[in-house]
């Protein structure tokens, strides 16, 4: 077909995502965009999963960007099934997922009329988005369509809307994909400035307690070769943040662990008694600062980030540095051994030995339940030993979520997916059919918790139908459990609206008490449906698992509803306050550093 | 708390203001005043937005409004290095007994009458902020029964421009690869 021949615009927005290098689309169609639905039956180029809700069709798309460092793309109709796209548009926003939003609009001259399934959802959208369009030109859809991918992919990653109203798709127009992009006001920086890393190259060479702080932004940067010759060349201890596991091996001895709220004492200590902090793609969230004023007090800030508004939000930063952090990273490393070569190099070794010490006096831990029931964290700590290093991990938000980063090693990047600047529950499950997607040889886990699962487990019928073989492990305390530790801690134990199992009065005494079976709901969605009660089991169901390669398979943990989260920082507490199990205080000798 | 008047020029394109006004009130930023027109560009438009901020936060003003793609460049134009102006328009109770009066402050103020009817005056005035305060005071025994104002416009002396800089376009990158 020649490009000049007229086609409609529905013809032409299929054309221009797979001129954008488009495989996979996570959708659900519906009046608005049921023009674009009809030549995307036909494209060879496009696969398109059908979800069973606008929000799982989000979340995959993150899942997969997430997995593959690609853009992950999503399509719903105007109206709710838009609306249904906020949730992890917002989550994408937060966490810099590179991922294009299509919705269908009402026709342009209904637009404002408050039409059938209309809602601004560019309006909408637009706090918690990179970027969004309304296209209402039909001739205008190759040149947002190119324009969306270009922005959510490059600089600081994140969710692009295109939202395109039925006229244009139903119009007559010529397509063109456009050969330049008009867009004036973004030019993303990624080169560093030299003076900068000179300057930054002078602090490191003279710090005594360093400490590389690294972030989500070196796995989007794709930056984890680098960053494994900085610290190999420098000896300086790294701690990665929930959104960084992964950018560096956790079996490296440099490795402190994850910092934060619920991170390793030796991590907390490395960042709050450094005298000068690298940070990487991080950006100083309220989760790893703890009270802000009392963070890190005596360190020098060395601030690397793509997104110049990141650099001094939240903390002053001594040596801002705005770039891509391959290249910063890159750079530094130029520099550093050519300071190397000179004869200067940093004196870590005291430093290194406290923290070496801090690990081992503090390790991340857990008591198994006095009564022989099951600790969520040694079926996690299995299930990371016998998938290994190699499996996708994606979780859910709340304590399962903590304690999969906390208690599976992992070795490279793309292969921790999970919400943690937004903190959706919910995640879990869809991206992990989207990472499955995209990495379909690889075995995909979703840790999830019985809360999180009921709020997304419906696209188990999606991975059944589609052939998506995703592993799910529900952490089953039968509680909102992260919510249920801080009833625990901070509100004398009143469990409000956290059980979920816990019948009304209004119930019949004697109806069965574990609602809904997971078994039985996994059978019932045509996956495998497999249980697990008693520690002596797990391995064993674990490995029953994995050997299932055709179907989804859930796995219910039945576990001990009391397990905490350890170590914390209490919320607007400071990090000095750690506790490294309930009422207990990590020891510093004074003189330690 | 300190005012700093920010040039930003911006693609003249639907729901631009609406993108801006948003990213101020969901940071916790204060417009003291906005105003919009067009520029010498046909497809630039310039908003002039006086902010009171602490010094601090202005820095996260101009990096947040920096990050919405449309938003094309940001200017701090320091007040002695520019001239700024505001429009008011005020409708004062004026009989046969006080018009003279009133005609006196409008002249003393270089101001212009631009409507009589028997018992008011609508007065137009442009001055910087300073000036029409003072003008509302002087008018203000008459009695003000309608007032109102445009935000204020700025622009950098000298013959330098701020929207100088060509707005050259960008390569549409290559897909990336498909995977095997």
């Amino acid at each position: 077909m020649s490009q000049a021949e007229p086609i409609t615009g529905a013809q032409s927005l299929i054309r221009s995502l797979e001129h954008a290098g488009v495989e996979t689309i996570f959708g659900i169609p519906g009046g608005a965009i049921l023009p674009a639905y009809d030549p995307l039956m036909d494209s060879s180029a496009i696969r398109h999963i059908l979800v069973r809700h606008e929000q799982g069709a989000g979340h995959a798309a993150q899942g997969y960007a997430a997995a593959t460092g690609r853009v992950g793309v999503c399509m719903a109709t105007s109206g709710p099934g838009a609306t249904n796209l906020v949730t992890p548009l917002a989550d994408a926003h937060m966490d810099s997922v590179p991922m294009v939003a299509v919705t269908g609009q009402v026709g342009a001259a209904m637009i404002g009329t408050d039409a059938f399934q209309e809602a601004d959802i560019r309006g909408i959208t637009m706090p918690i988005t990179k970027h969004n369009f309304l296209v209402t030109d039909p001739a205008e859809i190759p040149q947002k369509i190119a324009e969306a991918f270009h922005i959510a992919s490059t600089g600081r990653p994140g969710p692009v809307l295109v939202d395109v109203a039925k006229s244009a798709l139903t119009a007559q127009t010529r397509f063109r994909w456009p050969t330049e992009l008009h867009l004036p006001g973004y030019r993303p920086v990624t080169k560093p400035h030299a003076k900068q890393i000179r300057e930054a190259t002078r602090l490191i060479l003279e710090a005594r307690r360093p400490v590389l702080y690294v972030g989500g932004g070196t796995i989007r940067a794709r930056a984890h070769r680098e960053l494994a010759e900085l610290a190999a060349l420098t000896g300086i201890p790294v701690v990665t943040t929930l959104m960084a596991r992964g950018a560096f091996p956790d079996s490296n001895p440099q490795h402190l662990g994850m910092p934060g709220m619920h991170g390793t004492v030796a991590a907390v200590a490395g960042l709050q008694r450094s005298d000068l902090i690298i940070s990487l793609g991080a950006r100083f969230d309220d989760r790893v600062t703890g009270n802000l004023d009392s963070f890190a007090p005596n360190a020098k800030v060395i601030h690397a980030d793509i997104d110049p508004a990141e650099i001094g939000k939240n903390r002053h930063a001594d040596v801002p540095i705005v770039g891509d952090c391959r290249e910063v990273i890159s750079d530094l490393l130029v520099a550093l051994r050519t300071a190397q070569d000179a004869g200067e190099t940093g004196d870590y070794e005291a430093w290194v030995e406290f923290l070496a010490g801090t690990k081992k006096k503090y390790p991340l831990g857990y008591d198994a339940p006095a009564d022989g029931s099951l600790a969520p964290q040694y079926v996690i700590e299995r299930l990371g030993a016998i998938a290994g290093p190699d499996a996708i991990y994606s979780s859910g938000v709340g304590q399962h979520q903590m304690w999969a980063a906390q208690f599976i090693d992992y070795e490279k990047p793309n292969t921790w997916i999970n919400s943690g600047g937004l903190g959706t529950m919910g995640y879990s499950v869809p991206a992990a059919m989207g990472a499955k997607v995209g990495c379909p040889d690889t075995t995909v886990w979703s840790i999830d918790g019985d809360g999180c699962f009921q709020m997304t487990n419906q696209e188990l019928a999606t991975c059944a139908i589609e052939g998506i073989p995703i592993k799910v492990a529900v952490i089953n305390n039968q509680s909102l459990g992260m919510v249920r530790q801080w009833q625990t801690l901070f509100y004398n134990e009143r469990y409000s609206n956290t059980d979920l199992q816990r019948q009304s009065p209004r119930v019949q005494p004697g109806t069965p008490v574990r609602v809904p079976d997971f078994e039985k709901l996994a059978e019932a969605y045509g996956c495998v449906g497999l249980s697990c009660d008693t520690p002596g089991e797990v391995d064993a169901t674990i490995a029953k698992a994995m050997e299932v390669d055709d179907v989804p398979v859930v796995v219910d943990f039945r576990v001990h509803r009391d397990a905490m989260v350890w170590p914390m920082v209490a919320a607007g507490t400071s990090n000095d306050d750690i506790k490294y199990a309930r009422d207990l205080a990590p020891e510093f000798e004074k003189d330690d550093v | 708390m300190s005012t700093h008047t920010l040039s930003v020029l911006v693609e003249d394109k639907p729901g631009v203001l609406a993108r801006i006004a948003g990213l101020f009130s969901r940071r916790g930023f204060n417009i003291d005043s906005l105003a919009v027109g067009p520029t010498e560009h046909e497809d630039v438009s310039r908003m002039t937005i006086v902010v009171s901020v602490e010094s601090f936060p202005l820095e996260q003003v101009t990096k947040q409004l920096n990050k919405l793609v449309e938003v094309i460049k940001i200017v701090e134009l320091e007040p002695s290095q520019s001239v700024s102006r505001e429009l008011l328009m005020v409708k004062v109770r004026a009989d046969a007994t006080t018009r003279g009066q009133v005609l006196e402050c409008v002249q003393l103020f270089r101001a212009k009458v631009v409507d009589v009817a028997p018992d008011a005056v609508t007065i137009q005035a442009v001055g910087n902020a300073d000036k029409l305060a003072d003008f509302l005071r002087v008018l203000e025994p008459f009695g003000v029964r309608e007032l109102v104002q445009s935000g204020m416009v700025a622009i950098g002396r000298g013959s330098r421009s701020i929207s100088e800089r060509t707005m050259r376009p960008v390569p549409t990158p290559a897909p990336p690869p498909r995977a095997v």
